[in-house]
Order: structure tokens, then C-alpha cells, then sequence
């Protein structure tokens, strides 16, 4: 049977984080936006405020020190989350999934320190050459010995700026296919100051100012086998394991952010005045209304049954794409929206909607373009189709 | 010893309150409830009171509708060991409160009753005093600070002008104030096990309390709406507008 309500945890949850956002991340946004950078201490305030609320790693299971929270829940949490900047909530410390790959001593020194959110990881897969082709990667790794040099480079890499490791996708070799060659990839886990390798700023980007992008780049760079995630020329394996995650979570952070943006919006068509009376009693604005409920509460419905499948151990690769591609592009129609409610105002940054439209900017872009997600829609419904 | 701390569902203080069309009452359809902020306080010092040693065991009740119980799975989420919910669909007065805490004092024998000094709904400011008067325990209203001594609790009030330093005779009944402390978020263990925690209903309809609205409701209206604020550029720009605007030198 299927349950359409929260239970009484999941409701608490949600209502934690919720309460979280508005008291220790609100407060901050707009500074943050404005001068581009979170100061230290603030980070680190917020991270050992979510350490002894017991959320850091929430997304793991118990048994390596995390939340152990079903898909939905977790899903609860990052609706909640994206009420607030990624430049804070970053802050949240909630690692990537892929570090459950972790052996023997991996464990200790990457799986469970991050999980607790005493280090801080970021993750590899995009390089200039090579956007939504992953697979076209340039970054290589040249066998020697028992150690593998590595040459090339990566960007756009999310928060690297505060990573303590990086899990970088590197290309470690070719086979050949009957579709011609193919390159193999290996997952390497990275440290901060390993010789040979640097993170360096990136782009300022019009979305989520506060929130960097970082330059990775390898000059002959030596890094043992040991620190291999995974298998050797099988990291996108682990990596096609675990990035659903990643897709969810941005439909439920623009879930929640488009909430945000709703709520903040409905009070002020019955407050601000034209011609007379409330500018909500104009059809023009009250329709406008109706129709951004109504998508929000779709986008929300889409990507809770997606989290919902995950955990009835149902196949959901399509429902996640589908989920990312609606909530996504519903919450550029919503923050556009809301602008022009707010008319002339919504777009000064005395009020937060012009930061919420260009938020919403990147979300149709990173973890796989609208397209892309179009992409594994179709060829989800057609492939068995073809002979 | 035990703490008995008292939780109110109220409106969310961060929701602008609404009042229904016909005038009758803030509407509460619909929107955000959460628990009153001074009472979230008071549950924060008896579990630091706790974690400190001088309390045993925090119960936490409330009065209220069904609803009232995710108000109580807060404070068991927070690190309360259980709750009781005394079932009731209407709003009661403070004094009818008063005496349905009182009923639950005299059951449960608590050393300590720690309250917030108001609910941010009706602002009464009334029911921890007239429990304490019910009782007959010595009470510490508005406390900013609170330390067990053996039998004795001293605590510090906020009022007007300054501070007072009380020492109250256990048991007694303290109300908190804004700077007491700053209450921590529910966490994500204490959450997962809220649920297995005991959480008692009673009926307030079978506790032969007689909770008869003694108080009218005339009437209810929006504040005045604040004006503006404006930024002057310097002192002497200042002045004038005292002078000539404000008209207050
Ligand atoms: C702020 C930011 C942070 C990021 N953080 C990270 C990170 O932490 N780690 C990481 O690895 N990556 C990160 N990325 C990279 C992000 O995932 C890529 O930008 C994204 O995958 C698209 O790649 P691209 O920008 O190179 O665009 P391209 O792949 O060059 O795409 C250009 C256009 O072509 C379209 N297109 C491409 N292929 C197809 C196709 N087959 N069918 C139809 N249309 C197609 C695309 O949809 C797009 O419209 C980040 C990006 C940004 C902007």
C-alpha cells in the first residue's frame, strides 16, 4: 500500500531542518550573496551546529555513523535545505554517497571522518572538454609501477575551495567496442596537498554567489593504487550507483526553494495595493497563483514518489530524471513569477526574489542538463522498444 | 527529582497572524503551528538541568487538541524522557490551566515546574503564578538563570530596572524568560527515538475540572501598521526632524 502522508519522525525532520534554515542560515543569505564569501568561522559554526543536532552524514546508514534514514527522508531534509543559500547550507556536512565504495583503510581515513563532517569532500567528473560527455574525459592516468601518474585537469568542481580530499574520475585506459573505442574510467580518492595537484578558483557564476567552483589540475601527479575508489577502470560504476542521489536532492532542494520564494511571495499580493484594492483580487495575479501552487506541489509529489521507489527497491533512474527535469525548470517559472509580483522591486536585492532567479539559473545545468535528463527519459521509455 | 515542563501548541511566531473575517478569532486554518517560544525555552533548562544532575526525569505536558501531540514529540525529540497529553478541543483560560496542571502536579509529585512566563498566542502571564498560588510552592517568575542547590533553587528574574536573585524552597514553580537560554534543535537520534517514548492521554473531560469560560472575547483587530523608517544623513538632518516632523524637542 501506498502511504501519502509523513510519519511523525519524517514531519519532525523536516520541521528540524526547517527551523534550522530560518534561524542559522536566513539570517546570513543576503551578505553572503552580496560580498560572494562565507567567513570562516560562520562555516564552521553551522557545521558543528548540524554535528550536535546528529544531521551530519544523514544520508549514510548507521552502521558507518550516519543518519540512516530512508530515501524519502532524506529527500524531507534536502527539500528543507534548499530554503536556504548553497553557499550555507554547503555547511551541512552530507558527503557524497560514493564514499560507501570505501575498503580497509579508506574507511577510516575518508568514509567515516567525512560522515561525521570533520572532512570535507568534493567530486571530479567534468573537465573543460568534457560536460555532459563524461566519458570524453582528458585526464589520465599512466600506470608505474605500483602507482599511477596522473596529467590533465577538471572544472567546475562544486565547494572544492572547503575539501579536505577530491573524488576525481580519471581515465586510466581504453577497450575496444564494436561502437569503436572507449575509454575506461577509474575513481581516485585525492587529497588537499597531494604534490602535483591544486585546486584553484574558478568562474564567478551568476547562481549561488558564496558557493564556489573550483580548477582542479594534475602535473604529473603520483598517486598509489590504494587510492582507488572502486575498482580500477570501473568508477563509473560506483559513480552511476550513487549519482541518482545527487539528482534528488536538486529536485527536492528546488522544491524547497521554490516554497520559500511561494511563501514569501502569496503575503505581499494581499498586502501591496493598485487601483484601489489588493493586487491579488487581479485575476492577472491570482492566476499567476494558482498556476505556481499547483507546479510546486507537482514538482514536490514527483520527486517524493521517486524517493519513494527508491526505497521500495524499485527501479527509479527515469522517475529521478524526471523528477530533476520538472522541479528544475518549475522552479525558474516560479522565481520568474514571483519577480513579477513583486513588479519593480522583485528586482533589487533589497528583496531576496532577484537572488532566487538567478539561483535557479544553474540547477537546469549541473548534475545533467535539462536535455541530458530528456535524454535518459526517452531512451528509458524507447530502448525496449528497439530491436 | 523530577521536572514537569509545560508545552503550548501555538501559532508559528514567524506566520503573521490572521484574523477571520467575522472578527472572532486569529485563524489558525491551515497554518504553521509550533510550540510557544518561551515554553521551548523551559524545556531547554530542564534538560540542561538534567545534563547537569540536578534533575532526573523531564516530563513534558500539554493541553490541547490532537495536534497537541507533535507539539510533545518536539519536546521528546529535544531530549524530554515523556510526555502527557491532557486532551482537550477548546482553548482553556490560564485559570482552568492552572488547575488542570495542578491535577497533574498532585499525580506526578514533580520537584520542579518550569514554564514559559507567557504563551505568545493569548500573552496572559497568568497561569504560572496561579499554579504556584494553587499549590502553595514558592515561585520564580521571568528567570533569566537557575541553579539547584540541595533543596533550594536560586534563581535570577528580569524586571523592571534590573535584576532580582531569589532563592526558592523545592518544590516550586519557575517561569522561563527570552535570556535564559537558547534552546537546541531536536536531534536527528533523539527524533528517531521520540516515537518510543511514553507519551500518556487523559481526558480533560474525565478529570472533573470545572474549565467554564469566565472571559469574553469583545473583539480582536490588527495593530497599527509601523511606519517606515527613513535614513537621515547626518545629525543635523536628524534634529530637524525631531523638531519639525516627530515634534519631539
Ligand atoms: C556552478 C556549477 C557547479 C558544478 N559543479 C560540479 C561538480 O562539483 N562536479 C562536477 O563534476 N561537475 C560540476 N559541474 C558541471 C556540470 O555538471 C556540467 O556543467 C554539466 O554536466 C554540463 O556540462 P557543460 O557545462 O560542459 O555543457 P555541455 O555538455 O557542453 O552542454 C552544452 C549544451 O549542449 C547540450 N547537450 C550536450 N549533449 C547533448 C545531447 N547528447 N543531447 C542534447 N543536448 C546535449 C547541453 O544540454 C547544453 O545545453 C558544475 C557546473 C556548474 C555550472
Amino acid at each position: 500500500m501506498m502511504h501519502l502522508g509523513l510519519s511523525d519522525e519524517q514531519q519532525l525532520i523536516a520541521d528540524t531542518v526547517r527551523e534550522f534554515v530560518r534561524n542559522e542560515i536566513h539570517p546570513h543569505e543576503a551578505q553572503v550573496d552580496r560580498s560572494g564569501e562565507v567567513p570562516e568561522e560562520l562555516g564552521r559554526h553551522l557545521t558543528q551546529t548540524v554535528q550536535s543536532m546528529g544531521f551530519a552524514g544523514f544520508n549514510f546508514p548507521e552502521e558507518v555513523g550516519g543518519g540512516g534514514l530512508d530515501q524519502v527522508s532524506q529527500t524531507l531534509v534536502e527539500r528543507e535545505l534548499g530554503r536556504g543559500s548553497y553557499a550555507l547550507t554547503t555547511f551541512f556536512p552530507r558527503p557524497s554517497g560514493i564514499l560507501m565504495a570505501c575498503e580497509g583503510e579508506q574507511r577510516e581515513r575518508y568514509l567515516l571522518p567525512a560522515v561525521k563532517g570533520d572532512k570535507f569532500d568534493a567530486l571530479a567528473l567534468t573537465e573543460p572538454n568534457a560536460g555532459s560527455d563524461v566519458r570524453g574525459m582528458q585526464c589520465y592516468a599512466k600506470p608505474d609501477g605500483d602507482d599511477w601518474i596522473v596529467n590533465g585537469s577538471k572544472h567546475f568542481i562544486s565547494h572544492a575551495n572547503l575539501a579536505d580530499f577530491v573524488i576525481v574520475f580519471i581515465a586510466t585506459g581504453e577497450e575496444q567496442t564494436s561502437r569503436g573505442p572507449r575509454k575506461l574510467i577509474t575513481c581516485f580518492l585525492v587529497d588537499r596537498g597531494t604534490p602535483g595537484f591544486s585546486i584553484d578558483k574558478g568562474y564567478n557564476s551568476v547562481s549561488h554567489r558564496g558557493y564556489h567552483n573550483c580548477i582542479l589540475s594534475f602535473d604529473d601527479c603520483r598517486l598509489p593504487s590504494s587510492q582507488i575508489l572502486g575498482e580500477l577502470h570501473r568508477g563509473f560504476d560506483i559513480a552511476n550507483q550513487w549519482l541518482f542521489g545527487t539528482r534528488l536532492a536538486v529536485a527536492a532542494n528546488c522544491v524547497g526553494r521554490a516554497r520559500e520564494c511561494f511563501e514569501r511571495t502569496l503575503p505581499y499580493t494581499v498586502e501591496r495595493e493598485q487601483f484601489g484594492q489588493s493586487i491579488g483580487k487581479f485575476q492577472g495575479v491570482s492566476f499567476k497563483l494558482a498556476d505556481m501552487i499547483t507546479e510546486i506541489d507537482a514538482a514536490e509529489w514527483l520527486t517524493l514518489a521517486a524517493a519513494w521507489r527508491v526505497d521500495q527497491g524499485l527501479e527509479a533512474n527515469r522517475e529521478i530524471a524526471s523528477a530533476k527535469l520538472y522541479a528544475t525548470e518549475m522552479l525558474a517559472r516560479v522565481t520568474d513569477e514571483a519577480i513579477q509580483i513583486h513588479g519593480g522591486m522583485g528586482l533589487m536585492d533589497d528583496l531576496p526574489f532577484e537572488r532566487y532567479w538567478r539561483d535557479a539559473r544553474v540547477e537546469r545545468i549541473w548534475d545533467g542538463t535539462s536535455e541530458i535528463q530528456r535524454h535518459i527519459i526517452s531512451r528509458d521509455l524507447l530502448r525496449p522498444l528497439e530491436s | 527529582m523530577k521536572a514537569l515542563v509545560t508545552c503550548k501548541r501555538v501559532l508559528d511566531p514567524y506566520i503573521k497572524a490572521r484574523i477571520n473575517a467575522d472578527g472572532s478569532a486569529v485563524n489558525l486554518d491551515n497554518v504553521k503551528m509550533a510550540m510557544n517560544p518561551f515554553d521551548e525555552i523551559a524545556v531547554e533548562e530542564a534538560l540542561r538541568l538534567k545534563e547537569a544532575g540536578s534533575v532526573t526525569e523531564v516530563v513534558a505536558v500539554s493541553i490541547g487538541g490532537p495536534k497537541s501531540e507533535e507539539t510533545l514529540r518536539q519536546a521528546l525529540a529535544m531530549g524530554a524522557d515523556r510526555a502527557i497529553l491532557v486532551e482537550s478541543d477548546q482553548d482553556i483560560e490560564p485559570l482552568a490551566v492552572a488547575k488542570v496542571l495542578k491535577a497533574v502536579c498532585d499525580e506526578e509529585q514533580p520537584g520542579l515546574v518550569l514554564m514559559g512566563k507567557q504563551a505568545i498566542d493569548g500573552d496572559s502571564n497568568q497561569a504560572g503564578q496561579m499554579l504556584a498560588g494553587m499549590l502553595n510552592w514558592a515561585q520564580g517568575t521571568f528567570i533569566s538563570e537557575i541553579k539547584i542547590d540541595g533543596e533550594t533553587a536560586n534563581v535570577t528574574r528580569e524586571i523592571d530596572g534590573g535584576l532580582e536573585k531569589l532563592s526558592l524552597k523545592l518544590p516550586a514553580v519557575v517561569t522561563a524568560d527570552l535570556r535564559l537560554n537558547e534552546p537546541r534543535y531536536a536531534s536527528l537520534p533523539n527524533i528517531m527515538k521520540a516515537k518510543k517514548k511514553p507519551l500518556d492521554k487523559k481526558p480533560l473531560a474525565d478529570m472533573g475540572i470545572d474549565t467554564a469560560k469566565r472571559i469574553e472575547i469583545v473583539g480582536l483587530s490588527e495593530p497599527a501598521e509601523r511606519q517606515a523608517g527613513v535614513m537621515v544623513d547626518s545629525v543635523a538632518a536628524l534634529v530637524e526632524k525631531l523638531k519639525t516632523e516627530a515634534k519631539v524637542i
